[in-house]
């Protein structure tokens, strides 16, 4: 029963949110707003539990003093502190001027961008990996890469002027005909994955709940 | 009520008094849940600044409902807010200009009535690849249970999957699971926690520590439930830990920020990354580079496949993430689902390459009927 009870539950939902896609009657419409309305409501309470983990490990690992144990006191202050400074906000406290908006545009938009700015960093060094010439795929890579590159910038057009030009028929030729035969496989491993859970065939994800 | 329908008679006549512009054509909305009447018109060589839509039903006379652009050559009457269209009720519609001009009044349009549709027409073609793909599903899981046996492609980076996990054992380190940013009601994050289930089993078969950081609650709440389950079924409940499986955060950076310290203190020996990446991928990938760790990704998300191919040892592209499960668990019924997937795919080429001749040819009727609305 502890797997089957979900297993009948998801295949009901995927099988209503199925026929709901394609019957826009509201007998049928009606329910699958309502089942979408569900889920918001669902994932509401799942905060309280990741909210109780979130707390419950970072204490434990301060309390027995595990490694890197203060920057979890920083953690907690941190989300605590956060958390009072928007119920003291009420229900406006995303509204412009409002502490919590403060504290999330001083504090974590500026830590957010510095995490976001290393991307610079780790694209060249990864750049440099996949450049280096080992085999005719990666030549062919790295003569696409340096097109496309002088090709987006103004000194590629001062080069020579087709340098554009190639630079665009990559994007929109071989690059749009590969990523559209890629997304057309997935579309296909989509459909296959909801028919695989709708139909009950695909059980990995659930317990025999035998186990000892 | 007589006196209602003398006004009616008495307006329109005043309306359609004078010189006819040009046609309004009123019908009901194909396709949607009811409650709407779509105008049509060709607009006149020189429209004015601001059309007045105007409305009646049986026994009322026309009231303006709504004022819209000069230049439109359409509109949707639907129930909004305390704007009324009911079901089943005949409507008709005048345009009128705005500053008025007698001769760019439109006709009275047709009585049209709106009625809720039980079937998306527009998407019938959508129906008819789905149908022909469930009807494949239900023919090879019948095969399957009859003992047929498809032989696959190997995909290196499924096989690599228990390698790894095995490396991590043989290293006494950990497999760090990362299952992506989104949602659980992302197809990719879902794929994702199906996966999980084969490599928790693996974990917990080997005693290999298991970590999963999780972008949201929901996805913390059913990945927990994945991993406790794998090793349940086992029989290695007695291994599961609680802290396993952990929320972090639903802010993009912040997780990368979490998830790449714990590469950087814990050093897990494999990184497995699948589901729905975004600009992350790299910083992730990239710090699992730097530790040495046997990296196995896998996303649909193509345009953070060049990323994952660069910094990780294996990259499963698109289907291959969705075959992940199968191949793994090796079941028979979900292999025949991979087979129906391909046949499927068989299907799509030909009817692509039919399309393009046919268009080639000035015929356009099978590329229109695959055309997306």
């Amino acid at each position: 029963m502890k797997r089957e009870v979900p297993l009948f539950i998801s295949m009901v939902a995927g099988l209503f949110v199925l026929v709901g896609f394609f019957v826009p009657h509201p007998w049928v419409r009606t329910g699958y707003d309502k089942i979408q309305q569900w889920v918001i409501i669902v994932v509401a309470f799942t905060y309280v539990l990741g909210m109780a983990n979130l707390m419950r490990l970072n204490l434990e690992q301060i309390q027995r003093r595990a490694r890197d144990w203060p920057y979890k006191i920083a953690l907690v202050l941190a989300c605590v502190a956060t958390m009072a400074v928007g119920f003291h906000d009420g229900s406006k406290y995303l509204d412009d001027g409002t502490a919590f908006t403060w504290v999330y545009n001083n504090f974590y938009s500026a830590m957010s961008s510095t995490m976001f700015s290393l991307l610079a960093f780790f694209i060249a060094s990864a750049a440099f990996r996949a450049f280096r010439v080992r085999s005719v795929e990666a030549l062919l890579l790295a003569i696409a890469a340096f097109i496309l590159m002088l090709g987006r910038v103004p000194i590629g057009n001062l080069i020579h002027p087709a340098l554009p030009a190639a630079a665009d028929w990559l994007m929109e030729v071989p690059q749009n005909a590969a990523k559209r035969g890629i997304l057309m496989g997935a579309a296909l491993g989509v459909m296959a994955t909801g028919f695989r859970i709708i139909l009950g065939i695909e059980r990995t994800y659930g317990s025999e709940g035998g186990g000892g | 009520m007589k006196a209602a329908a003398w006004f009616f008679v008495l307006f329109l006549g005043i309306l359609s008094s004078t010189a006819h512009a040009f046609p309004l054509q009123a019908a009901d909305t194909r396709n949607d849940g009811g409650q709407s009447i779509t105008l049509s018109w060709t607009a006149p060589p020189k429209p004015p600044e601001q059309w007045i839509v105007y409305r009646a039903e049986p026994g009322r006379a026309f009231a303006p409902i709504d004022t819209i652009g000069g230049d439109l050559a359409g509109y949707q009457d639907k129930a909004e807010g305390t704007h009324q269209v009911q079901d089943g009720t005949p409507y008709q519609y005048r345009l009128v200009p705005l500053p008025d001009d007698a001769a760019l009044r439109s006709d009275v349009s047709p009585a049209a009535t709106p009625s809720a549709s039980f079937f998306d027409t527009a998407k019938l073609n959508v129906f008819i690849v789905i149908t022909i793909f469930l009807v494949l599903v239900l023919y090879y899981i019948r095969q399957s249970e009859r003992g047929k046996v498809w032989s696959f492609r190997s995909i290196a980076g499924l096989t690599a999957i228990e390698e790894a996990i095995g490396r991590s054992t043989e290293m006494g380190k950990g497999v760090l699971y990362i299952p992506g940013v989104q949602d659980i009601d992302d197809i990719q994050t879902i794929a994702s926690m199906i996966i999980l289930g084969n490599v928790a089993r693996m974990t917990a078969k080997y005693e290999t520590p298991l970590m999963v950081p999780t972008p949201s609650p929901a996805v913390y709440t059913v990945a927990d439930e994945v991993v406790k389950g794998a090793y349940s079924d086992v029989g290695r409940i007695d291994a599961y830990r609680a802290d396993q499986v952990r929320y972090i955060t639903t802010e993009q950076f912040a997780y990368v920020a979490a998830v790449n310290g714990m590469m950087l203190r814990d050093r897990p020996a494999a990184n497995l990354l699948l589901g729905a990446f975004f600009a992350e991928s790299l910083l992730l990938a990239e710090t699992g580079h730097e530790i040495g760790a046997i990296q196995i990704a896998g996303t649909a998300n193509v345009h953070q496949l060049p990323f994952f191919v660069v910094a990780c040892d294996y990259t499963l592209i698109g289907e291959e993430y969705y075959a992940a499960s199968a191949y793994l668990s090796k079941d028979a019924k979900l292999l025949g689902s991979l087979k129906a997937s391909d046949t499927v795919k068989i299907l799509l080429i030909v009817t692509i390459v039919a399309g393009v001749l046919l268009l080639t040819f000035g015929q356009p009727t099978l590329a229109e009927f695959f055309a997306t609305q």
